[in-house]
C-alpha cells in the first residue's frame, strides 16, 4: 500500500526533487581524471527513501558519479574535483567532514559479490565489531536482523558458520547487501548489482530493493533498462558526463522529453 | 546508427499491415455506399464476404504487437507506435463492420424504389471516407496537423447527421408504407456517422503516438 501511495507522489512531479526531501544535493559538480572531464557541471537532487537509477552508456559518468557519493572516487590517483554534493545538508567534500562517518551512512554494493573469506556469520558481525560493538548477543541480533532486511535470513539460519564462498551468487549478493544493512546506513548504493546474477536471483534482489526504500534511500546504477524501469521511482540518463534528463521514471520511460534520452531507451544508439 | 535493425523492420512490417487494413476498410465503405446508391445488391454482398479478410488482418496485427512487446520490451515512442497499431487496427475493423451494416441494410431495402432520391447520405458517405483516407494519411507520415483537421471534419458529419434524421423523421411521418426502408436508411446514417468517430477515434490515437499526450477530438 504504502508502495503505491510512494509511487503517485512521485508520478504526480515533473521533477521529483523538488517536492521530495532531498538526500543528496549535488551542485555544479565535475570531475576530472586528470584531462579527462569525466562529470560535467551535474546538478540535482537525489530524493529520501526512494530508488533513484543511474542509466546511461559505458562510459558516462554514472559509476563515476556513484562512488562520488561516498567519496569512493578519491581512491583513482589524478581525480580533481570541483563543486559541491550536499549530504543532508552537509557538503561532503568539505574537509572536516569525516570519510569514515560518510562512508557508515552511505552504504555501497558491488557489481560482483564481494563475500569476506569468512563464515556467513562473521561477515555481517565484521562491520558492527569495528564499529565497537562486542557484546554476543548483541551481534547475534544485529545478524539476524540484517539477514532478514536482506531477504536470506530463511536461507541461511541453519548454516551460520559455514563460509560464505559456499553461497551462490545470487546469495552471496544479498548477503553483500545484508552485510551493508548491519551497518544501519542512511543510504544504499548499488552499482550493477544484479549484472553477475541469474534472472531469479537477480528478481530476488530487485524484490528486496523494493522492501529496502521503505528505510533506505537507494541509487543504483543499472545497464539494463528494463530494470531501471521496474524498480526506480527516478531515473537520470547520463551521457558524457552531462545529466540529460532526470525524471520520474514511468515519464522517462514513456515519453522522455529529451531526444537523445530517447534514442537512448529505444536502443537507437549506445 | 540504427542498433535495433530488425526491431525496426518489425515495426515497419506492422506499420504497413496497419495501412494494409486501412486500405481495405476504405475500399469496403466506398464499395457498400456505391452498392446502396445503386442498389447493386451483388455488390453488398461483396462486402460482406470480403470482411472476413479485414478481421484477419486485424489478428495479425495484434499477434505482431504481441510479439513485439514480448519479444523486444519496446518502451517510449516504440511502445506507443505498437499500442496505436493495436488501437487503430481495431477501430478499422469497427469501421469495416460498419460498411457490412450498410451492406445488409442495402439488401435488406432490396430493389424497392427510394422514397427520395439520395443526395445527401452520399456526401456524408464520402466525407466520413475522406476522413478515414486522411487519418490514414495522417498515420503513414504521423502528422499531427492533419490529425488534428479531422475534429472539423467530424462536425460537418454531425451536422449532415443532424439534417438527414430529421428529414427521414419527417418523411416517416408522410410515408407509413415505407416504415421499413427509411429506418433501415436511418441506421445506414448512424453507421456513417460512428465510422466518421472511429476516423476521429485514429487521430487521437496518432496524437498520442507522435506527443505521447491524449488529446479528445470527439469532445
Amino acid at each position: 500500500m504504502e508502495l503505491t501511495i510512494n509511487r503517485q507522489v512521485v508520478e504526480k512531479y515533473q521533477t521529483p526533487s523538488e517536492q521530495l526531501k532531498p538526500v543528496f544535493t549535488v551542485n555544479h559538480l565535475n570531475l576530472w581524471y586528470g584531462q579527462d572531464h569525466a562529470l560535467k557541471d551535474l546538478k540535482f537532487d537525489i530524493p529520501e527513501k526512494q530508488v533513484t537509477a543511474i542509466i546511461g552508456p559505458s562510459g558516462c559518468g554514472k559509476s563515476t558519479f556513484i562512488k562520488t557519493l561516498n567519496r569512493m572516487v578519491e581512491m583513482v590517483q589524478g581525480v580533481r574535483i570541483s563543486g559541491e554534493i550536499k549530504y543532508r545538508e552537509k557538503n561532503i567534500f568539505d574537509p572536516k567532514y569525516r570519510v569514515e562517518e560518510l562512508r557508515t551512512l552511505v552504504g555501497m554494493v558491488f557489481q560482483k559479490p564481494n563475500p569476506f573469506p569468512k563464515s556467513i556469520y562473521e561477515n555481517i558481525a565484521y562491520g558492527p565489531r569495528i564499529h565497537g560493538i562486542k557484546n554476543k548477543k548483541v551481534l547475534d541480533q544485529v545478524v539476524e536482523k540484517s539477514l532478514r532486511g536482506a531477504a536470506i535470513w530463511d536461507e541461511v539460519k541453519d548454516r551460520l558458520n559455514e563460509n560464505a564462498y559456499g553461497l551462490s551468487g545470487g546469495q552471496q549478493q544479498r548477503l553483500c547487501i545484508a552485510r551493508c544493512l548491519a551497518i544501519e546506513p542512511d543510504v544504499i548504493l548499488m552499482d550493477e548489482p544484479t549484472s553477475a546474477l541469474d534472472p531469479v536471483s537477480t528478481l530476488k534482489v530487485e524484490e528486496l530493493i523494493q522492501e529496502l526504500k521503505k528505510e533506505y534511500s537507494i541509487v543504483i546504477v543499472t545497464h539494463n533498462m528494463q530494470q531501471a524501469a521496474r524498480i526506480s521511482d527516478c531515473t537520470a540518463f547520463f551521457l558524457n558526463g552531462e545529466v540529460i534528463e532526470y525524471t520520474n521514471t514511468s515519464k522517462l520511460f514513456s515519453h522522455p522529453s529529451d531526444k537523445r534520452t530517447e534514442d537512448y531507451i529505444t536502443g537507437r544508439f549506445g | 546508427m540504427v542498433v535495433r535493425e530488425s526491431f525496426q523492420l518489425q515495426l515497419e512490417e506492422m506499420k504497413k499491415a496497419v495501412i494494409g487494413i486501412s486500405k481495405l476498410t476504405e475500399e469496403a465503405l466506398l464499395q457498400s455506399v456505391e452498392a446502396l446508391k445503386n442498389q447493386d445488391l451483388d455488390k453488398a454482398l461483396e462486402v460482406i464476404e470480403n470482411d472476413s479478410r479485414i478481421n484477419a488482418l486485424e489478428d495479425e496485427i495484434n499477434d505482431m504487437a504481441i510479439l513485439l512487446i514480448a519479444k523486444q520490451a519496446p518502451v517510449a515512442s516504440d511502445l506507443r507506435r505498437v499500442i496505436a497499431a493495436i488501437k487503430i487496427s481495431s477501430d478499422m475493423e469497427r469501421m469495416a463492420d460498419f460498411a457490412v451494416n450498410i451492406a445488409k441494410s442495402t439488401i435488406r431495402i432490396g430493389k424497392q424504389e427510394f422514397v427520395k432520391p439520395l443526395e445527401e447520405l452520399p456526401k456524408m458517405a464520402y466525407l466520413a471516407i475522406e476522413m478515414l483516407t486522411a487519418a490514414t494519411k495522417a498515420y503513414e507520415e504521423e502528422e499531427v496537423g492533419r490529425a488534428k483537421e479531422l475534429a472539423d471534419m467530424d462536425d460537418d458529419v454531425d451536422e449532415t447527421y443532424g439534417k438527414i434524421i430529421k428529414e427521414l423523421l419527417e418523411l416517416m411521418a408522410k410515408n407509413p408504407d415505407h416504415l421499413s426502408q427509411i429506418n433501415q436508411l436511418l441506421f445506414v446514417c448512424r453507421y456513417i456517422e460512428r465510422t466518421a468517430d472511429h476516423a476521429t477515434n485514429i487521430a487521437e490515437h496518432i496524437i498520442f503516438l507522435v506527443n505521447g499526450k491524449r488529446h479528445g477530438l470527439n469532445d
